[in-house]
């Protein structure tokens, strides 16, 4: 193929035809070019008459991430200086008050620690029944795509959606939860009175939703684990649980940290669940949802939220640079 | 610890029916032993059987809900299986909010943003991979650091942006904020950059501008990925909550995850959860038989990057 493409370039005339048949002829054709070749080839006319084609091509989609993913994280950090109720013309500047205010409030501490509760509770319980799951989804048993389908399918589907279903089986009189303690004897528990239950309850909902995720990232990087590897375990005399522990487990540990961390991320934004099933986010106001509730909530209040954002956007950065570090380091692990 | 042979191996039939269950003998049990089966039930099917039917059921009793009489839901004493089902939950839905309306924003919302969306992902893919620019390292980064930025943190300020420009309660105010795309390009881009360079030269050579490369030659041969990208963002766009929850008031402009929180909020009793479960049927229904026909390609967009 690239031999025909030289032949027929070397024929046209053209000194910009020439050049593009030596890099046909180059075997690795994506490599950065050496830096005087690639500065002459930005100073010819032929490369200049691609900017306009460029930018036409690439500054919608760049003007759209400038003005409502970039532009906020800016204008975040001004509101946050604000005492401002959303829709008043008129906004009081008061420093770093809004933090002030937030870090000293005993309630905003308790969103700090259901935010931590729900982060560890929701990335632990995905992770953990994802690797278990994803061990079983790797046996050649029957009808284990299906299975992995299945598992999958939540995480796909709307988070409304699935608050709704579950609101309809954690109802403690009506629901199909409550049905099946009664038909033991018991009595269910008043999930959504109790800020505790309440946010076990999320948590569960949570963790149903995203494990089919882990799961499935499981298992494509168990079908990577070399069989070689399981094998020579297996003659050393190693059993199962071993081999999953000193052979499996260890050459997964880049996955498992990117889901670590893709999962906390995912976890510290979550909203959908928390927002149908605990409205008023009795005992399951998370940083995300206090955010939220303190600016359409019913307060109104535009400025505390934007430093409640700005607090969370921060969390967030510090995990994405861990993530970008540590990741990198990982990744060339095995 | 017993041995466990994957069923793989069930070729190499061994007569072993009669070993006893004594423990030291397991081990040399063949892979149809008593030991194995009842170890390939135990730890195999048990557990994918029972994370099946964890994940199955509350969908199933979704759907068995959404047929319900009121009077089957209002009651301590379960209810498994309607006596008479019907959809008059469906009906009843559409007097307390308009269902239908509902479903067709959401619909409108789906296609008009995410072909956008998709169109705008092949352009910058297309750029960023084949077209010559100075800055092209720094867009891309640009790009790859906004796929990091969570949308949740900005939306007090577009909130107030759009406000501005009169958005509220109109398509355009529910679809503009979330138009930019960094995943799409992303994932395009990387596609891209796979495909062999001689096809693009050798259209080059034909006389194909780069318009007629981008339409001709890389969108007809990389039809699966774009598929994959298509589809994520469907379904992002369908589930797509928070933002069109805070930019919209009137529910003539509501998508359909907004309206059942409406919905929901208008009908708090017990008799309304068949009303209730109808409008979530609405809502999941969709996703779950275009998820149920390409799970290959939505499962490998959102798993993309992951192993590697």
């Amino acid at each position: 193929m690239s031999v025909t493409v030289a032949d027929a370039e070397s024929a046209g005339p053209g000194s910009s035809r020439t050049r593009s048949a030596r890099r046909a002829a180059d075997p690795p054709p994506r490599q950065k070019p050496a830096g005087r070749r690639r500065t002459a080839e930005l100073l010819s006319a032929r490369s200049r008459r691609d900017f306009p084609i460029f930018l036409l091509l690439v500054l919608p989609n760049v003007l759209l991430i400038a003005a409502f993913t970039y532009r906020p994280l800016l204008t975040n950090i001004y509101y946050s200086t604000l005492n401002w109720t959303l829709g008043s013309p008129t906004a009081s500047k008061v420093g770093l008050g809004n933090y002030r205010e937030f870090f000293t409030d005993p309630e905003s501490l308790q969103v700090l620690w259901t935010t931590a509760i729900f982060t560890v509770a929701t990335v632990g319980g995905a992770m953990i029944l994802g690797l278990g799951l994803a061990t079983v989804l790797n046996r050649p048993l029957r009808g284990r795509t299906f299975a992995r389908a299945t598992i999958f399918a939540p995480f796909v589907l709307s988070g409304v959606g699935i608050g709704l279903v579950w609101v309809f089986i954690f109802d403690p009189v009506t629901g199909l939860l409550g049905a099946i303690i009664r038909g033991f004897g018991g009595t269910s528990p008043q999930w959504f009175n109790d800020p505790k239950l309440a946010l076990t309850m999320v948590i569960i909902v949570y963790i149903w939703k995203n494990t089919g995720y882990c799961a499935v990232i499981y298992l494509a990087a168990m079908q990577a684990v070399p069989a070689d590897l399981v094998e020579a375990a297996a003659i050393d005399g190693a059993g199962r649980v071993r081999t999953f522990f000193s052979v499996v487990l260890p050459l997964l540990s880049p996955t498992t940290f990117f889901l670590l961390l893709t999962s906390i991320l995912n976890s510290l934004q979550a909203f959908d669940l928390i927002r149908i099933m605990t409205p008023l986010g009795n005992g399951t106001t998370t940083l995300m949802y206090d955010a939220y509730l303190q600016a359409f909530g019913g307060y109104n209040r535009a400025g505390y939220s934007a430093a409640v954002a700005t607090i969370l956007f921060g969390i967030l950065l510090v995990m994405t640079v861990v993530q970008l570090t540590l990741l990198e380091r990982k990744v060339h692990y095995s | 610890m017993t041995v466990v042979v994957p069923a793989a191996g069930v070729d190499a039939v061994t007569d072993d029916g009669a070993a006893p269950p004594a423990r030291q003998r397991q081990r040399r049990d063949g892979p149809l032993g008593r030991q194995n089966l009842l170890a390939a039930i135990a730890t195999g099917y048990l557990p994918l059987i029972l994370a099946t039917a964890i994940i199955a059921l509350p969908l199933l009793w979704m759907v068995i809900g959404s047929l319900k009489a009121p009077s089957e839901v209002v009651t301590q004493n379960l209810v498994l299986l309607p006596q008479h089902p019907s959809l008059n939950a469906y009906r009843e839905a559409g007097t307390k909010i308009d269902i239908g309306r509902l479903f067709l924003n959401s619909t409108i919302v789906t296609v008009i943003g995410a072909s956008i969306k998709v169109l705008l992902a092949i352009t910058t893919a297309y750029a960023l991979a084949f077209v010559r620019f100075p800055f092209k390292r720094v867009i891309f980064v640009f790009m790859l650091v906004a796929l990091m930025v969570p949308p949740q943190v900005a939306l007090v300020p577009n909130y107030i942006l759009i406000a501005d420009l009169g958005g509220v309660d109109t398509y355009w105010g529910i679809i503009l904020p979330g138009l930019g795309t960094a995943f799409g390009t992303f994932l395009l881009r990387q596609h891209f950059l796979s495909l062999p360079t001689e096809i693009l030269q050798a259209a080059e050579i034909d006389g194909a501008g780069h318009f007629t490369k981008l339409l001709r030659v890389v969108v007809p041969i990389s039809t699966p990925t774009i598929a994959t990208v298509a589809l994520v963002t469907i379904v992002t766009e369908w589930n797509d909550y928070i933002w069109p929850l805070v930019i919209t008031t009137d529910p003539a402009r509501m998508t359909l995850p907004v309206g059942l929180t409406q919905l929901k909020n208008i009908e708090g009793d017990a008799s309304s959860y068949p009303i209730l479960m109808a409008g979530a049927v609405m809502v999941i229904v969709p996703v779950m038989v275009i998820f149920a026909a390409l799970q290959r390609f939505i499962v490998a967009g959102l798993t993309q990057g992951a192993v590697k």
